[in-house]
Parts: structure tokens; sequence; C-alpha cells
């Protein structure tokens, strides 16, 4: 299957740039279908993004993040060629993992 | 003599060492779980509360004072209020997270980031909006809350309406 994660990490001297991409509905359990039933709340709550056995990064996410969440941060002490490794978990238990190299 | 004084005082600083080091040992060790454990932990209860004040509340147990070393960069007016890209940036030392609440959605926190050491104290997201509202980033520096709010006009609610 292919994953759920989008990432690109390039190093730009000290400064490696993050960018996300992720697909997942983010359902709020506010919105009705076109039968009108209530389509159930289906949300990512943890993002988390390690590198160097050591978090860089984490999201806690309610309903209010964008359908298919896009995130962009920057950290230092990362050099090309380390691995980033990004992982979330929803409020259903589902989640997704991938490890990257940073460019 | 010299012979036998000689190796005293340098056993006496040996075991003074090992004291002070187990002193800190000590001291550091039942803090140390706790704090990671606060950290750690999705704060389910801030993202179900309805209102801004109250989330940020339960979120961070103390309220924030408005900051000019904090930019909120959100649209003047959202088309569409299901994608409403915003991000916040910061001069403030030593931040350990960035939130975000937009008042007038149904549940007020959108988003908590974390910022360990080492790691640039800004972010970019996209958020959705029910309607017209305050949007407040809120930065937690050395203990400290600090806030910026700014309005965005919502044209079409992000809330399948």
């Amino acid at each position: 299957m292919a994953s759920s994660i989008r990432v690109r990490a390039t190093s730009n001297g000290d400064l490696t740039e993050v960018q996300t991409l992720i697909q997942h509905p983010m359902d709020t359990g506010l919105v009705k279908d076109s039968k009108g039933e209530t389509i159930p709340a289906h949300y990512i709550q943890e993002l988390k993004f390690a590198c160097n056995g050591k978090d860089v990064f984490v999201a806690n996410w309610g309903t209010a993040i964008s359908k298919d969440p896009y995130v962009k941060f920057s950290f230092k002490g990362a050099n090309k060629g380390d691995d980033l490794t990004i992982s979330w978990t929803d409020n259903k238990g589902g989640s997704d993992t991938i490890t990257a190299k940073i460019a | 003599m010299t012979v036998h004084t000689g190796p005293h005082p340098t056993r006496r600083l040996i075991l003074q060492g090992a004291v002070s080091v187990a002193l800190i040992g000590l001291g550091n060790l039942p803090f140390a779980p706790a704090r990671a454990a606060a950290n750690d932990k999705y704060p389910e209860e801030a993202f179900k509360l309805k209102n801004e004040a109250d989330a940020i509340k339960a979120l961070y147990g103390k309220t924030a004072e408005p900051s000019d070393k904090i930019k909120l960069d959100a649209p003047e007016i959202a088309e569409n209020g299901g994608v409403v890209p915003m991000s916040v940036t910061t001069t403030l030392d030593k931040v350990t997270s960035i939130s975000f609440f937009v008042a007038e959605n149904p549940n007020a926190l959108a988003a908590s980031y974390k910022f360990p050491e080492g790691t640039i104290p800004a972010v970019a997201n996209r958020l959705k909006m029910a309607k017209t509202s305050n949007v407040t980033a809120i930065v937690e520096a050395d203990g400290k809350l600090y806030s910026a709010t700014k309005e965005v006009k919502v044209t079409v609610g992000g809330c399948g309406g």
C-alpha cells in the first residue's frame, strides 16, 4: 500500500526544512452525509517527527485540521542523509509511519 | 610523611565528588519522568472544550499576555473555510509549544505543537473554520504564555454547510 505520508525534508546548512502532506479524511463528527447520517469523527490526534533517536517535532491535532493535513517546520542538528521518521495515530487507532532521508 | 598524607586529600575529593553526583542524581530522578509524561500525553480534554479561554487554561493551566514578538500569518478573507492556511513565527526565546485556537469553531483548540530544543519556533498548517472568527496563536516560551490574535473572515464555512 502506498504510504499516506508524503514528506520532503531538505537540508540547508545546519537547518532542515520539513514539509509533510498526509492523506486522511479528518472527519469532524459534525458533518452529515447525503443520506443525512452523521459521519463519525475520524481524525489524526498525534503526529511525531523523530531524527537520530530524538523527537524533533510533535503535533497534537483536533478536528479543526483540514482534510489531507499539511504541516511545515524546521529544525537544527541533522545532516544530509540522516533518517527522519514520521508517524501518526488517529482517534480510531489507525496509524502509519514512514522513514525518509534528508536530502 | 608526605607519602602517607598524599593519597588522603585525593580520596576525600573523590568521595565528595561521588556523594554530590549521587545527590544530583536523586534530585533529578523524580522530576524527569513526571515532566515527560505530562508532555507526551494527548490533551484530550482541552480539545473537547468549546470556549477558547477554557481550552487555553486546560492545555497550559495559565493565561496568556499579548506579544508583538509573535507573527500570526493568516488570510484577511478565506474563501473556503475548510482549508485556511496559517502560520506562526516568533522571535521569543526558549519556545516549547505553539497552539492555534479558533474562537468560533465548535471546539476552540485546533492544534498544539511541541518544540524540543533545536527546533525552530515556527509552524505552518491548514485549519478548518466554521465561520468568521478570531484566530489566536499561543506561544509558550520560558514557561510563560504569549498570544497574537487576528480576525479571519470566512465566506464559506468549513463544516459541510
